[in-house]
């Protein structure tokens, strides 16, 4: 028998006035183990998600199941769930012992064990020593591990954690990147990790999620995603990507603007309008003649790993190069891709048919 | 040089003040207290405040002021809890300051109405066949209009403290497993304590030296330090003996500021009480 996902969401949706949808019809389910991302701007329902699995709020309708039993009105103190806020949320009355201790005192554990297991948490975000210390004395950084360890010395089902590398600077936050994966791994516990950043998303999750107006646009490990946009959205919102409207004229040709191309899609309607994706680094410099497409180069960046090129095609298209050739600005250059570049997303596709679609590919369309 | 001069021209009301109206008034009590009744040095106005008459009376006045201060606690907290948690909480929090800017005479009059033999509280429970009830003059009244009169100074900085409290604290803490009663007592209370602080110092020290309010509603059941001050002075026309007390009641008073005083660690926020 299988194993029971470890959360279920079944048809949860959430409003907060008549008006306002949260969360439009939310489906999916989570495998014990993993890292889950939810990922999306402001507003798109990810932190509500969350919400709901802490037992801070209750679906308006839907249930939501942790390890097969339905949750939907067990409080949070009840739940064997923990978060890491966004603003870590320590208690500033505590120190950092007392902070960590907190749920075990409540739980009457014994003073020894207590102790241990304090110790052992501290060890494990890196902050041995550091159990005296009054929590106005640590850093961001610190802060941020006796959070971490403030939820997982309770030994939960599930750590969810609401943006929590938001308000680090940027080595912090990579840093953190690689503690966090690492130490989920470790402890092999669910991790669902709530972010807009998505590179973040990309580095440190086994799936992510990408949300958008309270639905799930999208679901699948981070290179899926990547490669495979479902559709303008998550392509534009997952990396930087190029989007033009196309039509697909037939099977792995595909049409831009006067010019047609191979590609590896099939399996559309001749003749059915598509927007196609390229990614700005499949695109390669190259001389007028020898491109598939001719560009004229409007502006360039100096990214520091590549030149950040922002050229038109006649048609008026914009097409974002990302190269470590120079190009000289004003002048005309060919760009050159290979058909797998192109990715092809019809519009209006569900997931389920945008999924069935890309397994009917098989092996051979890959294999060209 | 141009600076210092100006900045101590604007420091000139200050010190004037200070020395006309807590300098001055405080030196001539503690001259005072040193004197008896014909003008002569002496030190039996402390001897006498040692005695059994004015120890019960600094009792009950603790007493009185202590039971003031806790029926204000246990009605404002509550209040201030669930004005923080209403939509237009500014505007209700209003609606209670408002009558603390009311003559507090006034206000003491208007009960005197209310409890009085013929007023709408006997008139009431006679409906019900009761019999007048002397309401004024008792200890419930004094203690009633006291916790009327000081209630808005008591919810005022709870509410503050409370509408300061980070709401993600209250979810870390149920997060973490803790029921309603365990948030409240090891979350919620110790980091809103410095508002309790505040409160209890704004009632609990114009309580003790109540005097006006004590001779309206409690007549002469109740005796405190403030009305005994009074008596002293206007009464008696022992001024030595007066100003004793009341240097005994500035005592009091510094040494609750001291005690109600002393910052909490962190208790407002990160970083604040470095």
């Amino acid at each position: 028998m299988l194993e029971a996902p470890i959360i279920r969401f079944e048809n949860v949706t959430k409003f907060y006035d008549s008006e306002t949808t949260v969360l439009d019809n939310i489906n999916f389910e989570l495998e014990r183990g993993k890292f889950y991302t939810l990922l999306g701007p402001s507003g798109c329902g990810k932190t509500t998600i969350l919400r709901l699995i802490a037992g801070f709020m209750q679906p308006s309708s839907g249930n939501i199941y942790l390890n097969g039993k339905l949750i939907n009105h067990v409080p949070a103190n009840e739940r064997q769930v923990n978060t890491v806020f966004q603003d870590y949320a320590l208690f500033p009355h505590l120190n950092v012992f007392e902070n960590i201790a907190f749920g075990l005192r409540i739980k009457k554990l014994g003073k020894k064990v207590i102790e241990e297991k304090v110790i052992e948490a501290l060890k494990f975000v890196n902050l041995d020593g550091f159990e005296n210390r009054e929590i106005a004395e640590m850093s961001g950084g610190q802060r941020q591990r006796v959070a971490i360890a403030r939820a997982i010395v309770n030994d939960p089902e599930i750590i969810l954690l609401d943006e929590p590398l938001s308000a680090l600077d940027l080595k912090l936050r990579s840093e953190m990147q690689y503690e966090l994966r690492e130490l989920q791994q470790r402890l092999g516990k669910t991790f669902i990790f709530v972010t807009h950043d998505q590179e973040e998303a990309l580095a440190m999750s086994d799936e992510i999620f990408v949300l958008n107006e309270g639905q799930v646009e999208q679901n699948g490990t981070p290179k899926d995603i990547y490669d495979e946009p479902i559709n303008r959205f998550v392509a534009d919102f997952i990396g930087e990507s190029n989007i033009v409207a196309g039509t697909m004229v037939a099977d792995f040709r595909v049409h831009i603007d006067g010019n047609e191309f191979d590609c590896v899609d099939q399996g559309l309607n001749p003749n059915e309008k598509v927007d196609i994706v390229i990614r700005p680094e499949d695109l390669e410099i190259t001389s007028v003649e020898n491109g598939k497409m001719k560009v004229k180069v409007d502006t360039q960046l100096f990214r520091g790993v590549h030149y950040e090129l922002s050229t038109y095609d006649e048609a008026g298209n914009e097409w974002l190069v990302h190269s470590t050739k120079e190009a000289e600005v004003g002048s005309s250059i060919g760009l050159n891709f290979d058909p797998e570049a192109i990715h092809v997303m019809r519009l209006n596709e569900t997931e389920e048919d945008f999924d069935k679609r890309l397994e009917s590919y098989g092996e051979e369309a890959y294999a060209k | 040089m141009q600076n210092k001069n100006s900045k101590s021209i604007y420091s000139v009301p200050y010190f004037v003040w200070i020395l006309l109206f807590v300098i001055a008034p405080i030196a001539l009590i503690a001259y005072y207290s040193f004197l008896d009744l014909s003008g002569n040095f002496t030190l039996d106005n402390y001897k006498n405040f040692f005695t059994s008459v004015y120890l019960k009376l600094t009792l009950s006045s603790f007493w009185y002021a202590f039971l003031i201060t806790l029926f204000s606690l246990i009605v404002a907290y509550p209040t201030a809890y669930f004005l923080t948690k209403t939509k237009h909480k500014q505007l209700w929090l209003l609606l209670i300051i408002i009558p603390s800017w009311i003559n507090l005479l006034l206000k003491t009059y208007a009960f005197i109405g209310i409890f009085g033999l013929s007023g709408p509280i006997n008139a009431f429970l006679q409906v019900f066949g009761i019999s007048e009830q002397q309401i004024l003059f008792t200890d419930f009244s004094f203690i009633f209009v006291s916790v009327y009169i000081f209630i808005p100074f008591m919810i005022l900085p709870i509410f503050n403290a409370l509408d300061k409290l980070n709401p993600s604290l209250i979810d870390a803490s149920k997060d973490l497993g803790a029921s309603n009663w365990t948030t409240f007592s090891k979350v919620i209370f110790p980091l809103t304590i410095n508002g309790v602080k505040a409160g209890v110092q704004a009632v609990f020290i114009p309580s003790l030296s109540l005097f006006m309010i004590t001779r309206l509603i409690a007549g002469n059941k109740v005796i405190t330090l403030g009305t005994a001050i009074e008596q002293q002075f206007l009464v008696t026309q022992n001024w030595g003996m007066g100003s004793t007390i009341a240097v005994f009641l500035i005592i009091f008073m510094v040494i609750i500021m001291i005690i109600t005083g002393q910052r909490e660690k962190g208790a407002t926020s990160y970083g604040k009480n470095k």
